[in-house]
């Protein structure tokens, strides 16, 4: 098993190596990375919309509910949804949906192509296959998920204050006071970091899953959801790491 | 011309291919073929660059194929079309896209340029006007015309088949192979079809190679396949009871 993983880990970097070399013509390029953007980034909004509002209603109402000392100050609910939001849900529970969403989709495209051999027809035409297939997606992904990640932060807020205002559990003033309480930049700086680190190791741990499938159909949905799970498990290492690197 | 020398190929200790040397002659349909399992689309595979051998040469008109750097062999590539088993149509592209494809990476054509080859193309297949279609929307037949119409794009100076009549009928087939004779003696081109159709074999094979067993075991003209002794060979073409009753008969003739 260790011998397996190693070999994977091996094969792994020889495929990253080859998917950054230079692209056979800019233009095409150019083109697959805005329709890259267009399926892993646009078709995303929606799944992240709806997922950051909810959550951070959730978020919103928990703290509010569970803030029985008076102690605490009435702005605790926005400071902490705040916190909560841009530090771990935005970032990283976003890229785990991600994970599955991009990630099973990337893996059972290019797992698909591979088995009908049309990875071969683009390698023997002259095509670099991996730089061809897997270089646009890794680029709209690193610069389309930090938008995402600002997008969930912005509607995850708003979701906690609708949920806050309308339940009666707390008032505007104090939620948006409690937003702006003891903000740090480096906090959202800290979440791109992670969300651009993430990006990357989504997209290319699905392309590796799918790249190397071998048989039919069914070897295409297991490599699918082995793409996920490692996905899953990859990201919430990095993150620990990350988190340990960067706030600690 | 393409030529083969010494050519051995395994894959996890189990040898597949057993030196083999050949040479497929230009404007000439080179066949080869033999059973299942026979080793005949590893060799091709290794012609092609997609296996790579333990051994052995591969010439492209005189250019090692095995000794080139990853450069090279694009630039060589660029002059082999390859049609496909399944045909290895892009699904999310159109009929016109699959075409113009290898246009688009490899040339500075323009937009009008690269449609009008690829209309020329479609023509030369008798798919005219199907541009807009996407492959699932096309029959068996049609994916191979349209996957030969992407091979002759680029104007290629090698053509390789694998199975071109594999899931198709009789006379689909007839079709295929006829279109696979007329471009390689129109294009001047190095055909190579790997097949265990006879049909094809008869219709089409100027040069005939047989692998058995991973090696080479047959060479010939498709009129001297019929007629000689070798007892593999005649356990291939005549496999079937009604093909042995046409052996006797001409025997007995």
């Amino acid at each position: 098993m260790l011998k397996k993983l190693l070999e994977n880990i091996g094969r792994y970097f020889q495929m990253i190596w080859i998917v950054f070399s230079k692209p056979e013509k800019w233009s095409v390029f150019r083109k697959r990375v805005f329709d890259e953007i267009e399926i892993i980034g646009i078709n995303s909004i929606s799944i992240v919309a709806i997922m950051s509002v909810f959550i951070g209603a959730v978020i919103s109402l928990q703290i509010a509910s569970n803030m029985d000392n008076p102690l605490l100050p009435s702005y605790t609910v926005g400071y902490i949804t705040r916190s909560t939001t841009i530090l771990e849900f935005s970032p990283t529970i976003i890229s785990l949906i991600l994970a599955g969403k991009v990630g099973s989709n990337i893996s059972s495209e290019i797992g698909t192509m591979k088995i009908t051999e049309q990875i071969d027809a683009l390698e023997i035409m002259g095509v670099n296959s991996l730089n061809y297939l897997v270089l646009p997606k890794i680029i709209a992904a690193v610069s389309f998920f930090p938008v995402l990640v600002i997008f969930s932060m912005a509607l995850s807020l708003v979701g906690g204050w609708f949920a806050l205002v309308s339940s009666g559990m707390g008032s505007t003033e104090d939620y948006i006071y409690g937003i702006r309480a003891f903000f740090r930049s480096y906090e959202v700086v800290y979440a791109l970091v992670k969300t651009l680190f993430f990006a990357f190791i989504i997209v290319s741990i699905a392309a590796f899953y799918g790249y190397y499938t071998k048989g039919g159909a069914l070897e295409v949905g297991k490599a699918s959801t082995q793409a996920v799970v490692v996905n899953s498990i990859t990201v919430l290492i990095v993150n620990l790491i990350l988190t340990q690197v960067m706030l600690l | 011309m393409i030529e083969v020398r010494n050519v051995n190929k395994s894959f996890g200790g189990n040898q597949i291919l057993f030196d083999i040397n050949a040479t497929f002659e230009q404007g000439k349909v080179n066949l080869i073929i033999g059973q299942s399992g026979s080793g005949k689309s590893v060799l091709a595979k290794s012609i092609v660059g997609l296996h790579v051998p333990e051994t052995g040469e591969i010439l492209f008109d005189g250019r090692n194929f095995l000794n080139m750097t990853r450069v090279e062999k694009t630039e060589v590539r660029k002059e082999i079309g390859m049609l496909f088993q399944g045909s290895a149509l892009f699904d999310s592209m159109t009929v016109e896209e699959n075409v113009m494809f290898p246009l688009k990476m490899f040339t500075n054509k323009t937009s009008k340029e690269m449609l009008d080859r690829a209309n020329f193309c479609l023509e030369r297949v008798n798919l005219t006007g199907k541009n807009k279609l996407y492959p699932a929307e096309c029959s068996g037949g049609m994916q191979k015309r349209i996957a030969i119409a992407r091979a002759i794009a680029m104007q290629p100076k090698y053509l390789f088949c694998d199975e071109p009549n594999s899931g198709l009928d009789p006379k689909t087939s007839i079709v295929i192979d006829g279109l696979i004779k007329e471009i390689t003696y129109e294009y001047n081109m190095t055909t190579i079809v790997i097949t265990h159709d006879m049909n094809s074999v008869i219709e089409i094979g100027d040069r005939v190679l047989f692998i058995h067993q991973g090696k080479k075991w047959w060479e010939g003209d498709r009129k001297s396949i019929l007629t000689t002794d070798n007892q593999e060979i005649i356990d291939f073409v005549y496999a079937s009871n009604f093909m042995k009753e046409i052996r006797e008969n001409m025997q007995k003739k």
